[in-house]
């Protein structure tokens, strides 16, 4: 078949990835879509996704969710996107391209963007069963197969940044895994030898096996040709069930050779500054593919996508805008296994007479190198462990930065780094080099586009939509446009309510508001008043108005009257919802300490109800899988046996952690597990702004963890050291010293004045971390306030906390003796004896698991609806 | 959706195809929360009471996770439209239309609902 053109000129283009998909993006802004018949072949059985994001695949995302292609943008535009289609051969003088289906389309404007192929050395065997590459989804569909069926130690050719982000997904994948590298060092690329050495040290440290240095000689292979092991240049062998290959890419030019067009003596098509092929006017060469007029084929997604706008621009022939490809920047960050790792501008130091700024520190892994010129010009640097400053530093390459280089690589806390804020930066300064988006753009975007969020601005400029790693510099600039400019930024909890939190919570308290209708209707925005508020500020203000209840005059059971409307499911249910719609149970279990009865208590408990059981992280027991209407019978049983609601579910204290401390130990200084019993039991049932966890160690050896916890205390020959601000979780902090050598009652005085000096002044799920962090003066201004009472507040602190400890009682306890509160624990109003036929349970390792097919499958009717129903149709 | 009136004997009922299904009391909704209906035909139904009354009714499944729990999300107002939260991640839909605010290519089903 031949599709014959029509009046309107045709651009064929062949390969749809990452650039390709750009470059179409990139006609249709210059109305292009409009006037040309446009033809995409495509050979890979989906249309464009992220191929930059294609290891998030093992961590959840989809392959729909890796899609870049919005099919609405490709119908609007009347493309013509053949999936699973590759172009075979082109022929120039004809101007046709024939595709694998037979299809023959005539072009007036032929574009090639077919990316690279990842090169496999020609080592034996190396096409044998087991042996992979890393490039595609359909690559990862096969590795992940054959690894979950076959191999349990995998090894990977090549210590580059694919290589690292291919190893990191086999020991995702459960296999212990080793790096082959050539070269004496990890990333040769990217970093130099110091960098490479901090790496190294720290991919040691995860388990993964590193052997730099040696080749891969050939693939060993059992009798029926599967992959065995490699055997490497200095004579040893290495047994692996897989070897991944990640040996560097070549530009996919073959297409191009076989019509005659000029490639690269390295590969890759020779293009013009318009990234116009060389050989043929009509022909251009845009991605991976491309041999750029600098002599350089690039393997980033960057200066692909600059070269794709170039190719467009080209072609639309507007004399105002005539874009030209001459090279790019080659920075990169990246967070390989979960190590931070940058590299920007002349990063080895290549310039003349350039001079190094080295921060190193083995023992966490951290160096930092910047390249400075002469005159002081920021030329480039690498960053390892820690990559915060690459956002800003890359933005000030070749320019001299406003303050020392030495201040910008010194970690935080040593000396006085001055801390480079993007506002600082000059307007022409690079912030998304992915999207080649400057700073003066984005200003723009504010001001004249009038965008007033991150992700308008993202729309309107395309920065920060590829790697991700510009986003937070973005944050801060249009932050700081939009206060520049006047723009009142809403500081507001949400769309019902102008306030912040803490100023809420000042008017709840001064005012005695206890209930949440009449600070909306008195206090809320203007057309919120009145309304049914949102799933923010309800859950919030409940939270204040459970912290105050004693003193506002409020009820403390949270699922009194209205208070029961606002509280988070969670907390409606008094447990915590599971992806399958049962709940977990979670006694308290004071300091981790539990009696054998009482062990045996909840091992009856949750056989009675089958339920799986699990030890967790904070020293307790969650009984998982009860269904909503087992919830008031399993409790029954647990309050009897004198257990209480550890508020698992909660924005509550959650445990205080305990280490067996002096009473066993030969070491402990202190009664450890005794303070944390009663810390737990004091701040049990406290609402907060975030949940608040605690630990106590009997010695400075610190078993207890308590420096990752909100308020930690460390025993002392002399007393207690309090420690606050600790977290776990995502962004890890560990906790400041607020005080030493305290007597018990000094250390619970501090506490409860520390608490609810945080309750009062934190914003909505702001942990202590994050709020000791954001308040102006930080630590200081907290030990000035709750150590030396410099607001001569901290009796009030102190008499808030005493009248929350005096009015505890255990919400499970009151809920069972309450029938009007139990008849809400059922499955269905009108059948509250049938449980929910989606939830389901099957076998796991002894215990039972969620039921998944069941929520995917579609609703599984109950054996005869009509017959347990209350209710009954009527005409 | 009707104004329901505050007396006790007041019944909660769905439109399902040309009959009226008798529910629950609507006294069992307690105002800014949902409770979850089984019906005839083994779906399952999420009816929502608001502050001034109003009652709602859409399917009780949770399109992302599959669960049946949309009865057990919070419920507030967007723009002037009443909507709910699912407790499992968030997503909010539109009370009377069934839209997901958060997602443009999903839906959920509705009903029709009075009190008598
Ligand atoms: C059960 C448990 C995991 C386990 O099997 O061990 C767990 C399970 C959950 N954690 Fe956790 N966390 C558990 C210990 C931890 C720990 C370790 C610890 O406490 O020592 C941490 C890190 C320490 C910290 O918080 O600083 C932890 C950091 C988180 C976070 C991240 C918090 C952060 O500040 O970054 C979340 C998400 C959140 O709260 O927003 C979270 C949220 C959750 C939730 C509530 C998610 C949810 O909403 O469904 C999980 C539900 C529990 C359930 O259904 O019962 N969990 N979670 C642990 C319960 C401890 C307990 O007895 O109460
Ligand atoms: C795991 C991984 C991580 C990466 N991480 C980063 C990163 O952090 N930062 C970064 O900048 N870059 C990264 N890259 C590189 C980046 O993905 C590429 O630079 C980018 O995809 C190049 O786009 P392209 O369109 O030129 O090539 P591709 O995205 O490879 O697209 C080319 C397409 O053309 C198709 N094709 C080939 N021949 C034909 C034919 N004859 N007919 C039809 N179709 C054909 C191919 O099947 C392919 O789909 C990464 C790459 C991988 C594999
Ligand atoms: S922290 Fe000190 S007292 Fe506690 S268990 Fe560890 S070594 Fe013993
Ligand atoms: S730098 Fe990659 S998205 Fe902005």
């Amino acid at each position: 078949m031949t599709a014959t053109p029509g009046a309107t000129p045709t651009i064929v283009l062949v390969g749809h990835g990452m650039v390709g998909q750009r470059f179409l993006e990139a006609l249709a802004e210059r109305g292009l879509t409009a006037t040309h018949r446009v033809v995409v072949l495509c050979e890979e059985p989906r249309p464009a996704y992220d191929r930059v994001a294609l290891t998030s695949y093992f961590s959840g995302r989809t392959p729909e969710e890796l899609s870049m292609t919005d099919m609405e943008f490709i119908d609007t535009h009347g493309i013509e996107l053949y999936v699973g289609d590759p172009a075979e051969t082109i022929d120039r003088e004809a101007r046709k391209v024939t595709a694998r289906s037979g299809q023959v389309f005539e072009y007036d404007t032929l574009v090639l963007a077919t990316g690279s192929y990842p090169f496999v050395p020609p080592v034996p065997n190396k096409d044998a069963e087991g042996c992979f590459v890393y490039r595609t989804i359909e690559d990862l569909l096969a590795i992940e197969e054959y690894a979950k069926a076959k191999a349990t130690v995998g090894a990977v050719v090549g210590g580059g940044l694919l290589g690292l982000e291919a190893a990191g997904a086999l020991k995702g994948l459960g296999l212990t895994s080793h790096i082959v590298e050539f070269a004496p060092r990890l990333m040769p690329v990217q970093v130099d030898d110091g960098g490479g050495a901090a790496l190294l040290r720290t991919i040691e440290d995860m388990g993964l096996t590193v052997h730099t240095g040696v080749g891969t000689q050939e693939i060993l292979t059992d009798a029926s040709g599967t992959v065995t092991g490699m055997k490497l240049s200095d004579g040893s062998e290495l047994a692996a069930d897989m070897v991944v290959f990640s040996a560097g890419v070549r530009p996919r030019d073959q297409l191009a050779r076989d019509c005659g067009l000029t490639v690269g003596e390295r590969g890759g098509i020779t293009v013009d500054e318009q990234c116009r092929t060389v050989s043929d006017p009509r022909v251009f060469a845009i991605g991976e593919c491309a041999l750029a007029s600098d002599g350089r084929v690039y393997g980033l997604v960057a200066p692909g996508y600059e070269q794709a706008e170039t190719a467009a621009a080209t072609i639309a022939e507007d004399e105002t805008e005539e874009l030209t490809f001459t090279g790019a920047d080659l920075s990169t960050k990246l967070k390989l296994l979960g190590v931070d790792v940058a590299s920007f501008g002349d990063a080895h130091g290549t310039a003349e007479d350039c001079l190094d700024v080295v921060y190193s520190d083995s023992r966490s892994g951290l160096y930092k190198k910047l390249v400075i010129g002469r005159d002081g010009t920021l030329l480039g640097g690498i960053l390892v462990g820690d990559a915060e400053a690459y956002g800003t530093l890359r933005a000030f390459t070749g320019s001299v930065p406003p303050v020392s280089p030495e201040s910008l690589v010194l970690p935080a806390g040593t000396g006085a780094p001055d801390r480079l804020g993007p506002t600082a930066l000059p307007d022409d300064a690079i912030i998304c080099s992915c999207n080649n988006v400057r700073k003066g753009t984005i200003r723009e975007a504010v001001t004249e586009h009038r965008c007033t969020t991150v992700p308008e601005v993202k729309k309107c400029t395309k920065a920060g939509t590829t790697c991700g790693s510009c986003v937070k510099v973005l944050g801060q600039l249009v932050t700081a446009e939009l206060e520049a400019s006047g723009v009142e930024v809403d500081k507001g909890l949400c769309g019902c309510f102008s306030q912040t939190r803490e100023e809420l919570y000042e008017i709840v308290l001064a005012l005695r508001i206890n209930t949440y209708q009449q600070l909306l209707d008195r206090y809320g925005r203007e057309g919120a008043r009145g309304g049914d508020g949102c799933e923010i500020c309800k859950p919030t203000v409940g939270s204040i108005i459970a912290s105050l209840a004693p003193t506002i005059g409020a009820s403390g059971y949270v699922l009194e009257g209205e208070q029961a409307a606002l509280q988070d499911s969670n907390d409606h249910f008094l447990a915590n919802l599971q992806k399958n719609g049962s709940y977990s149970v979670v006694p308290r279990i004071p300091g981790g300490e539990i009696t054998p009865e009482g062990l045996i208590v909840i091992g009856e408990i949750a056989r009675d109800f089958g339920l799986y059981t699990k030890i967790t992280g904070g020293q307790r027991i969650d009984m998982f899988g009860a269904r909503v209407e087992q919830l008031p019978l399993i409790w029954t049983r647990l309050v009897d046996a004198g257990f209480e609601s550890g508020h698992a579910y909660g924005k509550s204290l959650r445990t205080v952690k305990s280490c067996v401390g002096q009473t066993w130990c030969r070491y402990g200084v202190q009664d450890s597990v005794r303070m944390a019993i009663d810390l737990e039991l004091r701040y049990r049932g406290l609402r907060s702004p975030h949940k608040l966890k605690s630990a106590v160690s009997g010695c400075a050896r610190e078993c207890a963890e308590a420096q990752s916890k909100d308020f930690g205390i460390i025993a002392t020959a002399g007393g207690w050291n309090l420690y606050v601000g600790g977290n776990g979780g995502a962004t890890p902090r560990h906790a400041d010293l607020l005080a030493q050598d305290l007597s018990d009652g000094e250390l619970i005085r501090l506490i409860d004045r520390f608490l609810m000096f945080y309750i009062r002044t934190a914003d909505r799920l702001e942990r202590t971390s994050t709020w000791l962090e954001r308040i102006p003066g930080g630590l200081d201004h907290v030990r000035d306030v709750v150590v030396e009472d410099s607001l001569g507040i901290c009796e009030e602190l102190e008499s808030l906390m005493a009248a929350h400890v005096a009015n505890y009682a255990d919400e499970w306890a009151t809920t069972i003796n309450d029938p009007e509160k139990l008849a809400r624990f059922v499955s269905f109003v009108n059948a509250p004896d049938t449980p929910d036929p989606v939830v389901g349970f099957v076998p796991e390792r002894d215990q039972i698991k969620p039921d998944l097919p069941l929520l995917s499958i579609g609703m599984r009717p109950t054996e005869n609806p009509a017959d347990v129903l209350e209710g009954s149709a009527q005409r | 959706m009707t104004l329901a009136l505050e007396t006790t004997d007041l019944k909660i009922q769905l439109q399902l195809g040309d009959d009226w299904f008798t529910v629950c009391d609507l006294t069992r909704l307690t105002p800014g929360r949902g409770v979850a209906a089984l019906l005839p035909d083994g779906r399952q139904a999420a009816l929502f009471r608001d502050r001034n009354g109003e009652l709602y009714a859409i399917d009780n499944r949770d399109p992302f996770g599959g669960a049946a729990v949309l009865s057990r999300g919070l419920t507030g107002t967007h723009q002037g439209r009443p909507f709910v939260a699912s407790p499992l991640l968030k997503q909010r839909f539109d009370l009377e239309t069934g839209q997901c605010l958060d997602d443009e290519a999903v839906r959920v089903a509705t009903y029709e609902v009075r009190a008598r």
